[in-house]
């Protein structure tokens, strides 16, 4: 009776920890006992939902160069400036991780025009001030060419020769000489940049140099007025304006923007160049909607299937029957305060494995039950029936179940694979069920069959249909 | 005492009456199609647009030529739901997201297209290639782990081996079951096998052990008690006695699974399907070919493992 109780009460207080964790409004424990904005006491509880559920955009970015002729270096840079552009772009809880040696993957929930999106992050927005001194009104003829520069030659030279993309046509050099036009400045020397409407109804880029910069550009431009200066950007002639006067601290780039190409350009040029053109290797938008109802469709199958087994339950094996359905109810509840602490991310497939570990996490309870009842039949009275039952079953729950969780990590790695991570939801939240099931199926179940059977023990020993013998 | 074991080489023929023609239909398949299922752009690349116009006007042959304008030469149109839903599934190649944005535009042309309940996915060839590569290695990884995990757990039962060897011939029948019906469904239905698919094979696989492991298990623990009854009774008493549980859990798995199929989401209908397939033969082949498998061995009926010592079907009860 005493132990009865103890186990009692520490059910029902972790029954009542889950609870707090899974009502919605619950963000966990903050504490900032003396009032300084910093938090002392940090317990964070959110719930996290997959792409599939609330909508967005997932894409599989690979780099467009052959392997080894960048550094793992070079991708994390790249990643890092994919994150700035995904940021700039407003989407909460983006994610960008590198996958593998040459792979980029980015998560936008909630994107609603998936196109722009990609080319704002995908773009290398390698921006180039090319010297173009000498060649006077022959500059209009270069506009929207291809140009091959210093600066071009240098990268394709540090990835030793190789050509990235496939050359639609052969880039222009400089006429007057027969080389490459020579580089002035990249990108990497902007401080800031924003797109800007001019009176004229134009949309300019403004930008503001760094002082490495302005040491190089102040004398360039001294040194070439009245002369043209090409605005370059991946090797695509934008502009060629003249030089008006020596400019020190920033300027202006022109082109035939509109307003989302200027805005565009300016938070690329912001985010910085990527180090490594990339490729699109596999995307996928899901529509908010549909993801939805989806989400409304599974919770609703899934607590009409609940109900069911409840019911099933409580009909087929009657009093233990009634505790396998609260240990079932605390089941749901324990794993609903998991995904919210680990947190899980939810998605369709993660939601399905809950739903299948639900129909097994009975399974446990069905194994004790039915030993209880051959017990019972084969002449043991009540307690040793039910001491017998819950002993001689739990092995063969516990191998089973752990076959199981041992199928669960081969699909958790099969998962990690770029394009098979939905599995990995699945897996993961059908190994979490069955790990709380060891616990539910046997302790909860026991704690409350106790309890029954401490206020019932008398019309239980005379009426066995209430054991469902 | 009901012999279920007695009428074994039964239960055998139903079996191989279900496997051969679902292998048959698995290499019809391959010789039509090239590939023994129809399988999706998880495993070989390409792009599938879900498309939910807002009003009528769309039909099979103006989507298919909006496709075919842009360039995409392997094109699969199909309905979904009825004719008033304006539902759609397109298979097409894979594309970059410029001519994807025209094409979508060029698709409003036809009709309204609600952008909201819009669902594109694109995977390149080499993605696929390699989510195919990691699914066979998962499956073999999974198979072996299993048998390794079985042999030590029933290391004290006698020739612990057999009951290793005998959880993977019932999962192979699973999955051989399973296999055809996907493979019947992808030349019928059109059904096709992505990464979902293989995470079905993957638990029937699991769910198929753990309940071949709980019959085994009751014949571990029945072999010391009843020591001096042939190996055949033992067997036959173990099944009686789990049959209840083994039905009762089915019952239980069935409710989830038939309430998912009934009132849950379209896309993971495929899968659940599969799934309760594969759960109806992972218990009809822990009871009638897992374990009547074992008593086969041990009577030596099994051809090239051990020499037969009895040619005759009928047994006596003990």
């Amino acid at each position: 009776m005493n132990s009865h109780l103890r186990w009692l009460i520490i059910v029902l207080m972790i029954a009542a920890f889950c609870v707090w964790v899974s009502l919605p409004e619950t963000t966990g424990i903050h504490i900032d006992s003396d009032n300084d904005g910093v938090t002392e006491f940090d317990f964070n509880v959110q719930q996290s939902l997959g792409l599939d559920l609330v909508g967005g955009l997932r894409v599989l970015l690979q780099a467009e160069l052959p392997p080894g002729s960048f550094s793992a270096e070079d991708l994390r840079q790249a990643a890092n400036n994919v994150a700035k552009r995904v940021n700039a772009l407003g989407v909460t809880e983006p994610t960008v991780q590198v996958q593998g040696a040459d792979r980029i993957l980015v998560e936008l929930p909630g994107i609603t025009d998936p196109e722009q999106a990609i080319a704002t992050i995908r773009q290398t927005a390698l921006l180039e001030f090319v010297n173009f001194s000498g060649l006077g009104g022959r500059a209009a003829e270069f506009e929207g060419r291809r140009l091959l520069t210093t600066q071009q030659v240098i990268i394709r030279d540090q990835r030793g020769g190789a050509e990235s993309g496939a050359g639609i046509d052969a880039p222009l050099v400089n006429p007057l000489n027969g080389q490459p036009f020579a580089t002035v400045l990249t990108g990497a020397g902007l401080q800031a940049a924003s797109a800007q409407l001019t009176e004229t109804g134009a949309w300019i880029i403004n930008f503001e140099l760094t002082p490495d910069a302005s040491a190089i550009f102040g004398p360039y431009t001294e040194a070439n007025i009245g002369q043209p200066l090409a605005i370059v950007l991946d090797s695509v002639l934008l502009s060629a304006p003249t030089v008006q006067a020596r400019l020190d601290t920033g300027g202006i780039i022109q082109g035939s923007f509109t307003q989302e190409e200027a805005q565009q350009l300016a938070l690329q040029l912001r985010s910085g160049a990527l180090p490594i053109p990339l490729r699109v290797e596999s995307a996928e938008t899901v529509g908010a909607s549909l993801g939805q109802e989806s989400v409304n469709l599974s919770i609703r199958a899934g607590i009409i299937g609940v109900i069911i087994v409840l019911l099933f339950m409580a009909i087929y094996y009657r009093v233990p029957g009634i505790a396998a359905d609260l240990a079932l109810v605390m089941f749901i509840l324990l794993n609903y305060t998991v995904f919210k602490l680990i947190p899980v991310t939810l998605t369709l497939p993660a939601i399905t494995g809950f739903l299948i570990s639900i129909g097994t996490a009975v399974d446990g309870n069905i194994l004790i039950f039915e030993r209880i009842k051959e017990e019972l039949r084969g002449g043991k009275p009540l307690e040793e029936a039910l001491v017998a039952g819950f002993d001689r079953a739990w092995q063969s729950i516990r191998d089973s179940n752990f076959s199981t969780i041992i199928i669960c990590g081969v699909l958790y790695f099969f998962g990690q694979t770029p394009g098979a991570s939905i599995v990995s939801g699945f897996a993961v939240t059908l190994a979490i069920g069955l790990i709380i099931n060891l616990f539910t199926a046997v302790v909860v179940t026991r704690t409350f069959l106790n309890l029954f059977v401490d206020v019932l023990r008398q019309p239980l020993k005379e009426r066995a249909w209430m054991l469902g013998v | 005492m009901f012999s279920l074991v007695q009428k074994r080489r039964v239960f055998f023929l139903i079996s191989l009456a279900i496997i051969i023609p679902g292998v048959l239909i698995m290499l019809y398949s391959l010789a039509t199609t090239g590939s023994l299922f129809r399988l999706s752009n998880d495993f070989v690349g390409g792009s599938i647009y879900e498309l939910q116009f807002a009003g009528a006007g769309a039909n099979e042959s103006n989507i298919r030529d909006v496709f075919q304008q842009f360039g995409n030469t392997d094109i699969s149109v199909q309905r979904l739901g009825t004719e008033d839903d304006h539902h759609w599934s397109v298979r097409a190649n894979f594309q970059d997201e410029e001519i994807q944005a025209n094409l979508l535009n060029a698709l409003e042309a036809i009709a309204p297209l609600d952008r909201e309940s819009l669902r594109v996915e694109q995977v390149s060839g080499t993605v696929g290639q390699e989510v195919s590569q990691a699914a066979f290695l998962a499956v073999a990884v999974a198979s072996v782990v299993v048998t390794g995990f079985i042999v030590i757990a029933f290391r004290q039962v006698p020739n612990a081996f057999r009951y290793g060897v005998c959880a993977i011939v019932a999962m192979i029948h699973d999955v051989l079951i399973v296999s055809g019906i996907m493979s019947l469904a992808g030349l019928v239905l059109g059904w096709e096998v992505d990464a979902l698919f293989l995470t079905a094979v993957l638990t029937v696989l699991a769910f198929s052990v753990q309940d071949t492991i709980v019959m085994f298990d009751r014949i571990r623990e029945n072999i010391p008690k009843h020591l001096g009854e042939p190996y055949e009774v033992i067997v036959n008493r173990s099944i009686l006695e789990t049959i209840h549980r083994s039905l009762a859990t089915q019952l239980n798995a069935f409710f989830i699974m038939v309430a998912i199929l009934l009132f849950g989401g379209e896309s993971i209908k495929q899968f659940i399907a599969i799934l309760f397939v594969g759960l109806l033969t992972g218990t009809y082949s822990s009871i009638f070919i897992a374990v009547p498998l074992l008593v086969a061995w041990e009577k030596g009926e099994i051809p090239f493992v051990n020499r037969p010592k009895a040619l005759t079907p009928v047994e006596s009860e003990a």
